[in-house]
C-alpha cells in the first residue's frame, strides 16, 4: 500500500460499484456487478477474453450506459452528477486506452497539453514544461515530444498515452491492459514504471490486464470477472488458493506455473 | 529573473485554499510561506503565485540573506505545483541566492524530488537567415512535388497494367467483388442521381420554353431538352454526384485501410492490392457510370416532359415525336462514350488518393477532399475536351 493517508473527508473506498447490470440487446454482460476499489491501491482485474472486462471499465467511464445499479467514485454517484460537477469528477481520473487513443492528428507534446488547455489555465510556457516532465516521467526521449502518434513505436505509444493519462494529475488512473503488445523487457519496465507513478503521485490504479506478470509484481489485490460477476477479490495468494475452476486454470495453467515456480 | 505571467481573469466567485505567498524577514533569512491549494485545480492562481514567490523571493534576496521557501501551509500539492516551487527555487538559486525548501510532508518531499526542476531546452530552430529558409523551403516543395508527379505517373501505369491483365486473365476477375461494387456505385446511387437529373430536366424545360416563347418557338424547347440533356447534363451530372459520392467512399476505404496496415497485409499474403482493391472498383465503375448515365438521360427528359405539358402546353405526343426529330442515335451516344471516360477518371484520382493517406485522421480528411476536387475538376475538364473533340469531328 501506499504511504498517504486519504483526507479525513474521503472515504476510503474510490470506486464502489453496486449491482451494476450491463447488456447488449438480449444479451447481459454484466449481472449485478459488485466491486470496491480502494484509495491508494493498484487493482488487477482480470478475467476471460469476452467477460466483459472493458464494458465494466467503460461503463465506469460512462462509456456504455448501463441498465441497473450504482457507481460511486470518491463518494459521488455517478447517475447524479451533471455538468460542471462531473467534469470535475472526470477531471480526477486518467485513462490509458488500449491502443493508446493517442490523436494522431496532434503531436505527442499537443496530446499530453490537450487536456491541460482545455480545462486549465495556464501559459503555454508552462504547459510545455509540465507536457516535457510528463514526457520525463513515463520515460520518453525529449526528442519524441514533437513526433507524430504514427511515428512512434508501440511501446512508445503506450508510453505517450500514459503521459497524456497522467497530464492533469488525475487520482485514478484506469490502465486497459497496458502491457499488452509489449516485449516482456518493455511489459516488464512498464509495469515498473506504474508502480514508480503509483507511489510517488499516491495513485489509485485500477488495471484491466492478462499478464500475469503484472498480477504478481504490481498488484495489491486482484478481482475476477467471470459470468458476469466479480467470482473473487484479494492478493494474489487469495487467488492461488481459490477453488474457482476458472481462477485454478487461470493462476494454475501452464503460464502460470512457470511464472511462480522461482517465487514459491 | 521573474517570467511573463499571463494575466488571467478571475474565475467566478473567489475560492478558498487560494495559493498565496507571504514573506517574512528576520535580519537573516526571509521565510517565503505558501499556503493554499498547489494543484492543477487552481491552475491560473497557482502559475501567478508562482510568480509572486519568484517576484518576493528576488527582493528579499537582493537584500542579502538566505531565502527559505516553508510548505507547511500547504494544503495539497501535485506535480504541477510542485515542479512550479521547484522551477522557483532553482531560479533564485540561479540568480545567486541561497534557498532552502521546507516540506511538511514526506509525499511533498517525495512530489519535490520527482518533480524536481530541470531545463527543457527546446531545440534551436534551424538557424539561417529567413531568406535561404524560404529558399530551403521552395526547393523542398519543388521536389515533394515533383516525386509526387512521379508517384502518380507510376501509380497510372501499375493501374493500366492491373486493368489490362485482369482484361487479359478473365479469370483473375473477381466477379463477386465487382458485383458488390456495382450494387454500392450504381444501384444504391440511382435514387438521387435519377431525382438530380429530373430536377435539372424539369428546370432546363421550364426555362427553355419561358425563354424560346418570346421568338414564338415554344416548342423548340423540347430540342434544346432532348440535345442538351443527352449530349451534356445527364452524363456531366451523374459523374459529378458519382465523384462525390463514390469517389469519397473509396478514398476513404482505400485511406483507412492503408493507415491501419491492411494493405500491407494484403501485400504480404502474396496478394496485389492493385488487382484485389483496385481494379473490381474500377471495373465496377466502368460499369456503373454508362447505366447511370443512360437511366439519367431518362430522367431527365422525364422531368423536361412534364413540365414541357404542364408549363409550356405540349402534349408528350408531340414532345416525344419532336424529340425524334431532334435527336439521332449520335446524340445519344455522345453522351454515352464519355461515362466510361469518367468513370476512369474518378476511379483513378478516387484510388490515388487513397493510397496517398498518411498515418493520422487528419491526413484522410485531406485526401477525401482531394479526391472529389480533384475528380470534380478533371471531369470538367474532361467534358470540355470531348467537347471540341466532337465539334471537330462533327459527330
Amino acid at each position: 500500500m501506499s504511504q498517504i493517508s486519504p483526507l479525513p473527508d474521503e472515504p476510503e473506498i474510490a470506486i464502489r460499484v453496486r449491482d451494476v447490470v450491463v447488456g447488449f440487446g438480449q444479451k447481459l454482460v454484466l449481472k449485478g456487478l459488485d466491486l470496491d476499489v480502494r484509495r491508494g491501491e493498484v487493482l488487477g482485474f482480470v478475467g476471460g477474453s469476452g467477460t466483459g472486462k472493458s464494458v465494466l471499465t467503460r461503463a465506469i467511464l460512462g462509456l456504455v450506459p448501463k441498465r441497473g445499479g450504482s457507481i460511486e467514485v470518491f463518494g459521488q454517484n455517478l447517475d447524479e452528477l451533471r455538468g460542471a460537477r462531473r467534469r470535475a469528477l472526470e477531471r480526477r481520473w486518467g485513462v490509458l486506452f488500449q491502443q493508446g487513443a493517442l490523436f494522431s492528428g496532434l503531436t505527442v507534446l499537443q496530446n499530453i497539453q490537450l487536456p491541460m488547455r482545455e480545462h486549465l489555465q495556464l501559459s503555454q510556457s508552462l504547459m510545455n514544461e509540465l507536457a516535457m516532465l510528463k514526457l520525463d516521467l513515463v520515460g520518453l526521449k525529449r526528442d519524441a515530444a514533437d513526433k507524430f502518434p504514427s511515428e512512434l513505436s508501440g511501446g512508445m505509444i503506450k508510453r505517450a498515452a500514459l503521459a497524456r493519462a497522467l497530464s492533469l494529475d488525475p487520482e485514478i488512473l484506469f490502465l486497459d491492459e497496458p502491457t499488452s503488445g509489449l516485449d516482456p523487457i518493455g511489459a516488464a519496465e512498464f509495469d515498473q514504471l506504474i508502480a514508480t507513478l503509483q507511489k510517488t503521485l499516491g495513485l489509485t490504479v485500477y488495471m484491466v490486464t492478462h499478464d500475469l506478470d503484472s498480477l504478481y509484481s504490481i498488484c495489491d489485490r486482484i478481482a475476477a470477472l467471470a459470468d458476469g460477476k466479480i467470482v473473487a477479490t484479494g492478493t494474489i495468494e487469495e487467488m492461488l488458493a481459490s477453488d474457482h475452476p476458472w481462477l485454478r486454470a487461470y493462476f494454475h495453467g501452464q503460464r502460470a506455473r512457470q511464472l511462480a515456480l522461482p517465487q514459491a | 529573473m521573474t517570467s511573463p505571467q499571463p494575466k488571467e481573469p478571475a474565475t467566478g466567485a473567489p475560492q478558498q485554499n487560494e495559493p498565496r505567498v507571504s514573506g517574512e524577514s528576520s535580519p537573516d533569512r526571509t521565510r517565503l510561506l505558501l499556503t493554499g491549494l498547489w494543484t492543477l485545480e487552481r491552475s491560473g492562481a497557482m502559475e501567478a503565485a508562482a510568480g509572486d514567490l519568484e517576484r518576493i523571493g528576488a527582493k528579499a534576496a537582493a537584500h542579502g540573506g538566505a531565502l527559505l521557501i516553508d510548505l507547511a501551509g500547504v494544503a495539497g500539492l501535485d506535480t504541477a505545483g510542485a515542479w512550479l516551487i521547484d522551477r522557483a527555487r532553482a531560479r533564485l538559486a540561479q540568480a545567486g541566492a541561497v534557498v532552502d525548501v521546507r516540506w511538511a510532508a514526506e509525499r511533498q518531499a517525495i512530489l519535490l524530488d520527482h518533480a524536481h526542476y530541470r531545463s527543457f531546452e527546446a531545440s534551436a530552430p534551424r538557424p539561417g537567415s529567413p531568406l535561404v529558409n524560404w529558399l530551403a523551403n521552395i526547393g523542398e516543395t519543388l521536389v515533394s512535388a515533383g516525386r509526387d508527379i512521379v508517384a502518380g505517373v507510376s501509380f497510372l501505369g501499375e493501374i493500366v497494367a492491373s486493368l489490362l491483365r485482369a482484361l487479359s486473365h478473365p479469370s483473375r476477375l473477381r466477379p463477386t467483388s465487382i458485383t458488390y461494387h456495382v450494387e454500392n456505385f450504381a444501384f444504391r446511387a440511382l435514387p438521387i442521381i435519377a431525382l438530380i437529373n429530373f430536377l435539372v430536366g424539369c428546370i432546363v424545360a421550364q426555362q427553355g420554353v419561358f425563354q424560346l416563347s418570346r421568338f414564338g418557338a415554344a416548342a423548340f424547347a423540347v430540342d434544346l431538352i432532348g440535345i442538351l440533356v443527352l449530349r451534356e447534363l445527364a452524363v456531366l451530372l451523374t459523374s459529378i454526384m458519382v465523384a462525390g459520392r463514390t469517389g469519397s467512399a473509396i478514398t476513404a476505404e482505400l485511406g483507412s485501410m492503408k493507415m491501419r496496415e491492411e494493405i500491407d497485409a494484403l501485400r504480404v499474403m502474396g496478394l496485389n492490392p492493385m488487382e484485389v482493391l483496385v481494379t473490381p472498383r474500377l471495373i465496377a465503375l466502368l460499369i456503373s457510370l454508362p447505366l447511370l448515365t443512360f437511366l439519367a438521360g431518362l430522367s431527365a427528359l422525364f422531368g423536361g416532359l412534364l413540365v414541357a405539358w404542364g408549363y409550356g402546353g405540349i402534349s408528350p405526343e408531340i414532345f416525344l415525336a419532336r424529340l425524334q426529330n431532334a435527336i439521332g442515335l449520335n446524340t445519344f451516344l455522345v453522351g454515352l462514350i464519355k461515362a466510361p471516360f469518367m468513370a476512369l477518371v474518378i476511379g483513378v484520382i478516387a484510388c490515388l488518393e487513397g493510397f496517398r493517406v498518411q498515418g493520422s485522421a487528419e491526413s484522410l480528411g485531406r485526401q477525401v477532399t482531394a479526391s472529389v476536387v480533384k475528380a470534380i475538376f478533371m471531369v470538367i475538364v474532361v467534358d470540355g475536351m470531348f467537347a471540341m473533340f466532337f465539334a471537330a469531328i462533327k459527330y
